[in-house]
């Protein structure tokens, strides 16, 4: 039986659709002027490297990373804790984490909104307290916890996932062969859960790296991430050539990382889905 | 002990983190006044305004039409196709799998600006069209996704055997391998109907004139400042999900119980 003409028709929807579209992307970021003309430059890229754009990219990548790291330190105690309850408990309790990842994105950052605002709900307690109200809205923290309370799930999941499948007799031994609680979090639990850690980073760090929503709406009207930096090019400057070199440079530089993250995943069937 | 209570509080703390927001707004939306900090009543005032809001309406007819469409038919292509891929030896199988690897790995935006850029250049109006073409595009990965893993454990010589037995391929593949690789397909379609309702990054880029979903509205809205309507609309999202959840939930231990605890 010829099953494989049956991948035929996909395989043409994979050239229009997703080959295509990147070549047209790619050709966008060398050329400038005209499409047609076909005036092949490499300053879109040249372009890049002002000071400004270079700014941009820093910051991007350092909140990315400091998020990626606050919900690895507070979502890793939390993926342990919940995997060593009782099996009927745990369900419920990753039911209670999965539960608001199911709400829209965009509620959820809204939601901030309300709470970080002038007249919000913490400034109005600190306020009642006898503190003068924060300017707790329109900056990098804002930003940060933002993708924290977005991401942390992503975290959770992974580790937990690898977390409920380490076997119990393996902690039992190093207790008989007289291990402490110390030695046996990094000797045992820490080395097999890496994994999960390693899918927990990739699944935190990629779309933080690339929002553009949280920083709008937490960072305010003026506030640049990368991923703000190609919306405004494509939606309101009307430079493709510009916008189009700035997502290659996206793109190459979160395939080189997942690229790094995979080659410290040894075990790759250990990673577990998010499911 | 002491450790246990610890932890105890440190779990509840993170639950808080998550659901204070949600909570808030929940509470918020019966508030009588615009302000966040203070309470002045109760009222349902903002319910009503949601339900006379036509672009809100609109962007939800949107929302769940586009989310049915693109989930019906990136699951009959992702099958086919998934079907087809699983026949193939070597390194074409291996392009295709790469290939069909990209949207997934790509930051949304990328896959959204790149969208654009062909719409763009193709010529077609930004509208319902591309907006259902987007959402096809990036959800048939994962419905291939959730579908090949279920071709690797069938056994292979189960469709052979049909049509020893006399039946044609098209029938062998009707009666025998989608039957069997039934749980995938499901999984497929219900992961690209959440994909789609509840894409933002992807609709923005390739939305046009009069066309949005309930995202871009909410950003549109939120980016305009508070506006107790959105309010009013998580309490009711959040309902029905909540709804949902416990009803999948309560399906599936039933289902467990069934199968004498086993997971």
């Amino acid at each position: 039986m010829k099953l494989k003409v049956l991948s035929y028709p996909y395989v043409v929807w994979i050239a229009v659709f997703i080959v295509v579209p990147l070549a047209l992307v790619l050709l966008y970021s060398f050329t400038d002027g005209n499409l047609q003309d076909l005036n092949f430059t490499i300053n879109n890229f040249r372009k890049f490297l002002d000071s400004k754009y270079l700014n941009v990219l820093w910051i991007s990548v350092k909140l990315a990373l400091e998020s990626t790291v606050l919900t690895l330190i507070l979502g890793y105690p939390v993926a342990l804790i919940i995997a060593k309850e009782k099996p009927s408990k745990r369900n419920t309790m990753i039911f209670l984490f999965v539960m608001p990842m199911w709400m829209n994105f965009l509620l959820r950052t809204y939601a901030w909104l309300t709470l970080l605002g002038k007249n919000g709900v913490i400034n109005f307690i600190i306020e009642f307290l006898g503190f003068k109200p924060l300017d707790l809205l329109y900056n990098d923290g804002a930003v940060l916890l933002g993708m924290i309370y977005n991401f942390l799930p992503f975290m959770v999941l992974p580790i937990y996932s690898v977390l409920v499948k380490i076997d119990n007799s393996l902690i039992e031994s190093a207790e008989d062969l007289g291990a402490n609680k110390f030695q046996i979090f990094t000797r045992i639990i820490l080395p097999l859960s890496i994994p999960g850690i390693i899918t927990g980073i990739t699944m935190v760090f990629m779309p933080a790296v690339s929002t553009f929503v949280i920083s709008r709406l937490l960072g305010g009207g003026q506030y640049m991430l990368i991923g703000n930096l190609i919306e405004q090019q494509f939606l309101w400057v009307g430079d493709w050539h510009f916008g189009s070199a700035i997502s290659i440079i996206m793109m190459v530089f979160i395939l080189i990382t997942m690229a790094i993250t995979s080659k410290f995943d040894t075990q790759k069937e250990g990673s577990g889905g998010l499911w | 002990m002491v450790s246990r209570i610890i932890k105890k509080i440190y779990l509840w703390l993170t639950l808080l983190f998550l659901y204070a927001p949600i909570i808030v707004l929940i509470v918020f939306s019966f508030n009588d006044s615009k302000s966040r900090g203070r309470w002045s009543g109760f009222t349902l005032k903002w319910y009503v305004e949601l339900f006379k809001d036509s672009n809100v309406l609109k962007a939800l007819y949107y929302t769940i039409g586009i989310a049915i469409l693109s989930a019906i038919i990136s699951t009959i292509i992702g099958t086919i196709a998934a079907i087809g891929i699983h026949g193939i030896n070597g390194v074409g199988k291996k392009v295709i799998l790469n290939l069909n690897y990209l949207p997934v790995l790509n930051p949304d935006i990328v896959t959204a600006v790149s969208l654009m850029t062909l719409f763009k250049f193709i010529g077609i109006e930004f509208g319902f069209v591309t907006m259902l073409l987007s959402h096809i595009t990036f959800c048939i990965p994962y419905v291939i996704l959730s579908i090949l893993p279920k071709l690797k454990q069938m056994n292979k010589h189960l469709a052979e055997a049909a049509m020893d037995l006399g039946a044609t391929p098209m029938y062998a593949l009707r009666k025998v391998v989608i039957p069997e690789i039934m749980p995938g397909i499901f999984t497929g379609a219900l992961i690209a109907f959440t994909l789609s309702i509840d894409d933002f990054v992807i609709s923005f880029f390739n939305k046009g004139a009069g066309v949005t979903n309930l995202s871009i509205e909410i950003y549109s809205m939120a980016r305009r400042g508070i506006n107790p309507v959105i309010n009013a609309l998580t309490t009711i999202m959040f309902l029905v999900l909540l709804l949902m959840l416990l009803y999948i939930n309560r399906k599936q231990e039933k289902s467990i119980k069934k199968r004498g605890g086993v997971i």
